[in-house]
């Protein structure tokens, strides 16, 4: 991977009449990276993909392809390619045919296309299904066929709208492997659009995480996972702990919140957030360990067991700390069977302990 | 008292299933025989009839009203020019009707309904009314040429002419071309020209290859509902062409009624020949629009 941009978006805005579906947004996507775009439905991922595809101009800001200000340029002159959400092949077209249909435009001789698509369709593992029509083909083909369509025109981008929408879990996950062997193998930057949390972070080398039009967040999966930097990130990917309070005291390396019951707590702060300010900690339930002896030289909490969950791999556990405060705790079943702390029932005691690392203190 | 167990045997459930077919199809197959076929052999049978001196139908049988059709410029001129009218109007309903089914399909729910009721308006006044309002509109005072004259311009004639009769021909035809149209764009996936415009297309090129060809159903349709009642018309021809314009319909409707004598088996024969025409051309235009989907 090289550091140039692919593609490169500046303060770029979308209004629809008094709704504003992109809001000022700043990206830089990396040449030949995996990029995802995550968040709930109507924050303005589509939309910002489809400023890149052409199909939407910007109402503000600039869009730049390989350095080139494309944000005037419509779709069919942009060197990028989609893969749709629906698909959106040619019905009354062969596979070759819908596959070709690019080439042709950009007009190839027919000696010329002709080896491409079958090496398209090879690519995709559809070698013999030149002749049929997408109609006779299974989701997950009509899905290969897409790709390959837009691949075959070796696009400097190629944009994904939630592709694997449509499939079955299963499909969706050999496809979200095949989707990550293809872009390694064709190193062509990928922009892919999905309100799937687990798919971005299976997939992608950086997420942006977007909500209401804004963008909130830009990282590495583990950076996004680990260290989100706003209580809608934390609790959009993965499970989460909220204990909300106030900041009593600015450390290195830990902060110091006051919980609104009254219990101090040590965490890492997220941004900057003088003392007095309102924010919220973060712990993910894997991070908690719950025993039945309180450890020594560490901070702990008493808790009362209230729910217990056994899911195979995991127990998941509902402690309740106070009147106010729950948490979850995800005990991985990985200890020894005789160990006591490995079996937990309703209304038994414990206490719960984290290490400050993973408590993250997040602006409200 | 006795239970009696209906027979269920797979012969009796066949011949109940049977009975049922017929009496589901009785009443068309009643209609089309007594309105359509029956008269269609009895047009057959006055067409090999000969003439007699009042108009009457003497029956001995021959076939000199087909070699008078043909040799007869007359006869050849109508069925050109019926022809001839009905491709333009058909080709301009296409051409006017396409664009408006398409503003229609992209158009908001609200405004889409709206332009549809438009589209039906027209249906709600007598046909002929409505032809009649265009004699007033085409007129030497009517509203066109007092616009003309308002501008500085000469008095045109425009009624009557051929151009009178293909005007009122599109406009009483439009409806039959778009609602097809707007049935075909309405099913039509508007992403596929997005699709298209990824993969470097541009508007036409996309239209050409993606828009017009998934919509071609609606074109066959619509096309063959304007086509063939225009080739057959009379009454616009009539009325808007002031008898200079001979259509075949125009000359049918003299035959059998105007004419002194009328000559019935001579009409019969001129409407089987062209409605034989006719067949053909509808066949071989469903033929070649409809070849894709084999």
């Amino acid at each position: 991977m090289t550091n140039a941009s692919a593609v490169v978006l500046q303060q770029v805005t979308k209004r629809f009449q008094n709704v504003t579906a992109v809001d000022a947004i700043d990206l830089d996507i990396r040449d030949g990276e995996f990029f995802s775009m995550l968040g709930p439905s109507g924050c303005g991922k589509t939309t910002t993909l489809r400023m890149i595809a052409g199909f939407e101009f910007p109402s503000a800001g600039v869009i730049s392809l390989d350095g080139v200000h494309v944000e005037k340029i419509p779709a069919h002159l942009r060197n990028v390619n989609t893969v749709f959400q629906s698909y959106a092949l040619f019905p009354h077209m062969t596979v070759a045919e819908n596959i070709a249909f690019g080439l042709e435009m950009k007009n190839f001789s027919r000696a010329d296309i002709k080896p491409r698509v079958d090496a398209a369709l090879a690519m995709v593992q559809l070698a013999n299904y030149g002749a049929r029509r997408p109609k006779q083909l299974s989701g997950g083909q009509q899905q290969r066929v897409a790709l390959a369509r837009a691949l075959v025109n070796r696009p400097k981008v190629l944009l994904l709208d939630e592709p694997l929408g449509a499939l079955d879990l299963k499909l969706r996950k050999e496809m979200q492997i095949e989707l990550k062997r293809l872009q390694q193998e064709v190193g062509i930057t990928f922009i892919y659009v999905t309100h799937d949390q687990e798919e971005a972070l299976t997939m992608s080398d950086r997420i942006a995480v977007m909500n209401q039009g804004k963008l909130l967040q830009v990282g590495s999966p583990t950076e996004i996972y680990e260290r989100p930097s706003s209580r809608f990130v934390a609790d959009f990917i993965g499970e989460a702990n909220f204990i909300e309070g106030h900041v009593t005291e600015i450390g290195s390396p830990y902060c110091t919140v006051r919980a609104s019951n009254g219990l101090e707590l040590k965490g890492i702060l997220q941004g900057t957030s003088p003392v007095g300010t309102a924010v919220t900690i973060a712990i993910r339930p894997e991070k908690l360990r719950l025993t039945v002896q309180a450890p020594d030289n560490v901070f702990t909490l008493a808790a009362k067991v209230e729910q217990v969950v056994y899911i195979g791999s995991d127990t998941r556990l509902t402690v309740r700390l106070s009147d106010t405060i729950t948490l979850d705790v995800w005990e991985q079943n990985n200890r020894s069977t005789l160990d006591r702390d490995a079996y937990w029932q309703r209304d038994e005691a414990g206490f719960v302990t984290w290490n400050p690392d993973n408590a993250l203190i997040l602006t409200a | 008292m006795t239970v009696v167990i209906p027979d269920e045997t797979p012969l009796a459930q066949q011949r109940q299933q049977r009975l049922r077919l017929w009496l589901l199809l009785a009443p068309g197959a009643l209609w089309l025989f007594f309105f359509f076929v029956l008269p269609l052999l009895i047009v057959m049978l006055y067409s090999f009839a000969t003439p007699g001196p009042t108009g009457n139908v003497i029956w001995e049988f021959n076939f000199n009203s087909y070699i008078t059709l043909m040799g007869k410029d007359l006869y050849f001129n109508a069925y050109y020019r019926s022809l001839w009218v009905g491709i333009q109007t058909t080709v301009i309903c296409l051409l006017v009707g396409y664009p408006l089914a398409l503003y229609m399909t992209l158009a908001e729910p609200k405004q889409r309904n709206l332009l549809l009721f438009l589209v039906l308006i027209p249906f709600w006044t007598n046909f002929l009314v409505r032809t009649y309002a265009w004699m007033i509109i085409l007129s030497n005072n009517g509203l066109i040429n007092d616009l003309l004259q308002f501008l500085g311009f000469a008095k045109q004639l425009l009624y009557p002419s051929a151009g009178a009769v293909l005007v009122g021909l599109i406009y009483g035809n439009l409806p039959f071309m778009v609602l097809p149209l707007y049935a075909s764009l309405a099913r039509f996936d508007f992403t596929l020209m997005e699709a298209s415009a990824d993969l470097g297309a541009g508007r036409w090129r996309s239209f050409w290859r993606i828009m017009f060809p998934l919509t071609v159903p609606g074109v066959v349709a619509g096309s063959v509902l304007v086509f063939i009642p225009t080739v057959g018309q009379f009454v616009v021809s009539d009325l808007l062409g002031g008898s200079k314009v001979d259509l075949l319909g125009n000359l049918l409707q003299r035959l059998f009624t105007r004419s002194n004598p009328p000559n019935w088996p001579l009409g019969s024969a001129l409407a089987l020949v062209f409605m034989f025409v006719l067949t053909v051309i509808v066949i071989i235009y469903f033929r070649t629009t409809t070849e894709e989907d084999r």
